[in-house]
Formats: structure tokens, C-alpha cells, sequence
């Protein structure tokens, strides 16, 4: 039977929020979240910070367990099959976190041995992968500190793929990133979603970057699953001529205004 | 079986690579390590007894072993919250059975070197000789009792999964508490009457006793340069002991690990802070 690569339904999560010595509040970062992805899709979502995005993928990478709902990943229910889900994802956050006093190829073959994998396989994988990524060879044995936060990003991908995972979960993977890595890394995107047909699953501020990667996009706001499409008939939903438009339309706030959604929420970890 | 042997040296690796990268950091721990061993062996030979000053060089090489073990253990995870890297390894398909031994395999072998760096450096700083001495009987012992410091250093790591601001700090109070009760430059009995039921709790309490029982403490026969160490079945009582802790702490010890992981999990302490 087909089944959709990633189905999510009725997804919730809160937080507590400590206020003063005994009273606690309830902040909602997910709020009856329902959606799929297809396999071989790349689905976008898109909201400021604090809308939920990144709480979203850290449940789908079964590092944040969920108060409510149902996730499936390629058929397997969250959180009772994470072990057989851990072998099939491959994720990338908006901060590159390495062992940054290890080289790359340190740092890779590290997670390749993590996985199981054979290190000589995993390191001719993860120089195909660095090389399509426009990285130069002689950079693979020079510690992480020592490199560009787009470089550590690129190298972070090359973790995420290293163990060849059917699902990839991109949180905010270009966030920082300057115009020729954000390129190099959408054209590699592109061109690995065509070849190998891997699943995409990414989170974003950018709205040209959405348009340009995304067969369908999601709209998060405030935790809620606000509107969800193409592109085009997100725009023509919004009777907006922009995708930017489009999302202040639907659901009343801008990308830019980071910071409100995060005095919202509070500061809270995780959301 | 194969994956399984390539998820444990992939934590031996990660251990041996960073080791090299911070190799002078390294040497200054150990040089500290011996600084700290040797000025505690001084009080022994400035009061020109030997027996005072191989008690205190036993206490000393022990709890360099026994709290470097501890540390490395609760450390690695501190460690890892401050890189960002714990959730990657938390997401990966690695038990945490698997993960934690392999941790605790690197440590045990940092550990046994630093431990060897000291006894090396306090020759230099006393005249120590072990001969008769029973040091197959000591390492039986330290084989043993490491079994129930792993538990102990297991549940010491899940203090920075709590709280990775003072998690890491955390884990020194454990260890001071032990240091305090457990017999490692005094014999307990100089403790409180009231504090002395918790040395009773400590595996280093018996890890120490057994040791200077084996290279000859407490012994009237020993003499310098020729030891009366005890056979090994003299400390019977205390291998029983520690084995017992060791079956005791080590599944508490990653029991409270899991429970704490599925608490951080629950409740999104896992995101990078450092």
C-alpha cells in the first residue's frame, strides 16, 4: 500500500512557562497540526520565529516527544517505531553543531560509525557529497572552527546524506548561509530531490527560496497550520500578487517581525 | 554484532580524535592530576612515616582513578550539550546501552593513563617501592569497583541533560560528597558518628580499604622496600561489596539516564545552549 512519506495529524505540543515561584503557564507551540508530504516531494514551511517550525521537526526527528496527535514517517508511527524512523531521516538545523575541533572528515566518519556504516563507503560518500557542494578537497581534513559558517553548513548536509536517508529534514538550512552557498546549497537540493528522489521536508524564512525548492508550501503561524498549497494557489487563495503578500494575508503577520511572535511565546526552549 | 562493534568505536574515535585536538589541555589535566597527588604524598614524607605517606599515595592514585573515571563518564555528556552535538547522537540509531559504553570504554582507558602518569610522577616525589606488595590483587579490584563508578558516573551524566547550565557543576558535587566520606586520605572512622553511615554507601570506601589491605597497610610485618601485601581473599568481603554496587548502580545508572533523556525529550531541554 502507498503511504505518504510523512503524515502528520492533529500534531500537539506545549510548553510551560515557569511565572514566579509556583504558578505555571501553558504556551502552545503546536496546535492540532495536520499535514503530508508525498514521497519524493519537497514540502516548505514557512512562519517567523516562534510560529513552531523547528518544534515541528525536532518531534519528527524524535528528539521532542508530542503531547498529542499522530506522526508517521514512511509508514512508521512516532514515538513507538524511533528506532526503525532514526535510520531513515537525515536532519539539518539552522546552527551547524560539530564537534568543531575535529576536521570534517573526523566529524563524518564519526556519524558514519554512528549509523553503522563502513567508514572507507561512508568517506568516498561524503566526498562526492562535499564536491557537489562546491567544497574543496583539501578543506576535508581542516577543523571545523577554522571554516565558514557556510562551509559548516555544507558539511552539515553532508552528515544529514552521509547515511543515504530517503527523508531529509531541513530546519532553516540557508538561514545565515551568504548569496553563493544559500545557491549552492538550493541547486544541490534541487538537483538531489530530481536524482535520488529523496523526501524534503524544509522549514524556512525565505520565500523565493520556498518558491524555488517547494512543490507545495504550509503556512505556520502561531503554532496553527494556517493555509497550505502551491505557491501559485496560495497566492491566488490571498489574492496577493507575492508569496510575501500571500502569508501576511493569511495570517496576519509579516516574516520580518521575528521578534513578536517570540515575546508571545516567551522564551522558551525548543519552540 | 558488526554495527554494534562500529557504534561502540565510534565513540572511542570521537574520544581519540578530540584527545589529539586538545592534547595540551590534556597534559595540563595531568600535570595537575600529579601536582595535586603529589602535595597530598608530601604531608607523608614530611612527617618521615611511610606508612602515613603510602596511605595517602594510595588514596591518592585511587581517587585520581576512581574520580577521573566519574568525571570523564558525566563529563562527555556536559560536553556534548555545549558543542550541540547531543541530539545528533540522541538521533541516531545507536542504543543507549551502546552510547554510554562507549563512552564509558574511552574513559576507562583515559583513566588507567592518567592514573599511570601519577604513580610514574609520585616515584619521583617519594621514595615509594611497592615490592611485596600484591598489584595483580589491586587491579582485580580496580576491574571490579569500576563497574559500580560507570553507574555512578552514568547517573552523574544526567545532570547536564537536566540542566545544562549547572548540570556540569552538579556532577563536582557528587564527587566532593565522596571524597568527604569515603575514606581517601582518613581513615572514616575520624568522620562524625552521624556521617559515618553514608561511607558505608560509597564503592570507594571499599575500593580503598582493599587496596591498602593489598599493598600491605595495616599490615605490622610491612616495612619499606618489602611489603607484606594481603592474598586476595582477604578482601573478599569488599570484591563481594563492590560487585553487589556494581549490579546495583550500573542498571540505575542508565535507567536514570533514560528516564531523565525521556524527561528532557518531554519537555525540550535538549536544544543546543552553549
Amino acid at each position: 500500500m502507498e503511504f505518504p512519506a510523512i503524515q502528520v495529524c492533529n500534531l500537539k505540543k506545549s510548553f510551560r512557562k515557569r511565572e514566579g515561584f509556583f504558578k505555571k503557564s501553558r504556551l502552545w507551540a503546536l496546535e492540532d497540526v495536520s499535514f503530508e508530504v508525498h514521497k519524493g516531494e519537497t514540502y516548505g514551511l514557512l512562519g517567523p520565529n516562534g510560529s513552531g517550525k523547528s518544534s515541528l521537526i525536532r518531534i519528527l526527528s524524535t528528539l521532542l516527544t508530542a503531547d498529542g496527535g499522530e506522526v508517521r514517517l514512511m509508514g512508521h508511527s512516532l514515538p513507538k517505531e524511533q528506532e526503525v524512523v532514526r535510520r531513515i531521516i537525515g536532519r539539518v538545523s539552522v546552527d551547524a553543531a560539530f564537534y568543531k575541533k575535529l576536521s570534517a572528515r573526523e566529524n563524518l566518519l564519526y556519524t558514519a560509525l554512528l549509523y553503522g556504516q563502513k567508514p572507507g563507503e561512508a568517506e568516498r560518500r561524503a566526498m562526492e557529497i562535499l564536491e557537489q557542494l562546491g567544497m574543496e578537497k583539501t578543506k576535508f581534513s581542516t577543523p571545523l572552527e577554522e571554516m565558514s559558517r557556510g562551509m559548516q553548513q555544507k558539511i552539515s548536509i553532508a552528515r544529514a546524506l552521509v547515511i543515504d536517508p530517503p527523508l531529509l529534514l531541513l530546519d532553516e538550512p540557508t538561514t545565515g548561509l551568504d548569496p553563493k552557498s544559500r545557491r549552492d546549497v538550493q541547486s544541490f537540493l534541487e538537483a538531489l530531490r530530481q536524482r535520488t528522489g529523496t523526501t524534503i521536508l524544509l522549514t524556512t524564512h525565505d520565500m523565493a527560496e520556498a518558491e524555488r525548492l517547494c512543490a507545495r508550501i504550509g503556512f505556520l503561524a502561531h503554532g496553527k497550520l494556517v493555509a497550505e498549497g502551491t505557491a501559485e494557489a496560495l497566492k491566488q487563495q490571498a489574492a496577493a500578487a507575492t508569496l510575501d503578500d500571500a502569508f501576511i494575508k493569511l495570517t496576519g503577520e509579516g516574516l520580518s517581525k521575528d521578534e513578536e511572535p517570540q515575546k508571545e511565546m516567551g522564551v522558551l526552549e525548543g519552540v | 554484532m558488526e554495527t554494534t562493534i562500529r557504534q561502540t568505536w565510534a565513540f572511542m574515535f570521537r574520544g581519540y580524535h578530540l584527545t589529539r585536538r586538545y592534547i595540551s589541555w590534556v597534559i595540563v589535566f595531568n600535570f595537575y592530576a600529579l601536582v595535586t597527588s603529589a602535595t597530598v604524598a608530601l604531608i607523608g614524607v614530611a612527617a618521615q612515616d611511610y606508612q602515613l605517606t603510602l596511605t595517602l599515595v594510595v588514596g591518592a592514585l585511587m581517587w585520581n582513578f576512581m574520580s577521573s573515571l566519574y568525571n570523564e563518564i558525566a563529563m562527555s555528556i556536559a560536553y556534548e550539550r555545549w558543542e550541540g552535538t547531543l541530539e545528533y547522537t540522541f538521533m541516531a540509531p545507536v542504543s543507549r546501552l551502546i552510547h554510554l559504553t562507549g563512552i564509558s570504554l574511552f574513559s576507562l582507558f583515559n583513566s588507567i593513563v592518567q592514573t599511570l602518569v601519577v604513580l610514574i610522577g609520585l616515584l619521583l616525589f617519594t621514595d615509594l617501592n611497592l615490592r611485596g606488595a600484591n598489584l595483580s590483587g589491586v587491579l582485580v579490584v580496580l576491574g571490579v569497583s569500576t563497574i559500580a563508578f560507570v553507574g555512578l558516573g552514568l547517573m552523574a551524566a544526567a545532570l547536564p541533560v537536566m540542566s545544562p547550565e549547572r548540570g556540569a557543576e552538579a556532577t563536582h558535587i557528587f564527587q566532593g560528597s565522596m571524597l568527604l566520606v569515603s575514606g581517601v586520605y582518613y581513615p572514616v572512622e575520624v568522620l562524625p558518628k552521624w556521617l559515618q553511615p553514608l561511607s558505608a554507601l560509597s564503592p570507594a570506601t571499599y575500593t580503598l580499604s582493599a587496596c591498602r589491605k593489598l599493598v600491605g597497610l595495616g599490615n605490622s610485618g610491612s616495612v619499606p622496600g618489602n611489603l607484606m601485601g594481603a592474598p586476595l581473599s582477604a578482601v573478599m568481603r569488599e570484591l563481594i561489596i563492590l560487585a553487589l554496587m556494581g549490579a546495583v548502580l550500573m542498571p540505575l545508572g542508565l535507567w536514570v539516564f533514560g528516564r531523565i533523556e525521556t524527561w528532557a525529550k518531554r519537555t525540550g531541554k535538549l536544544k543546543r545552549t552553549g
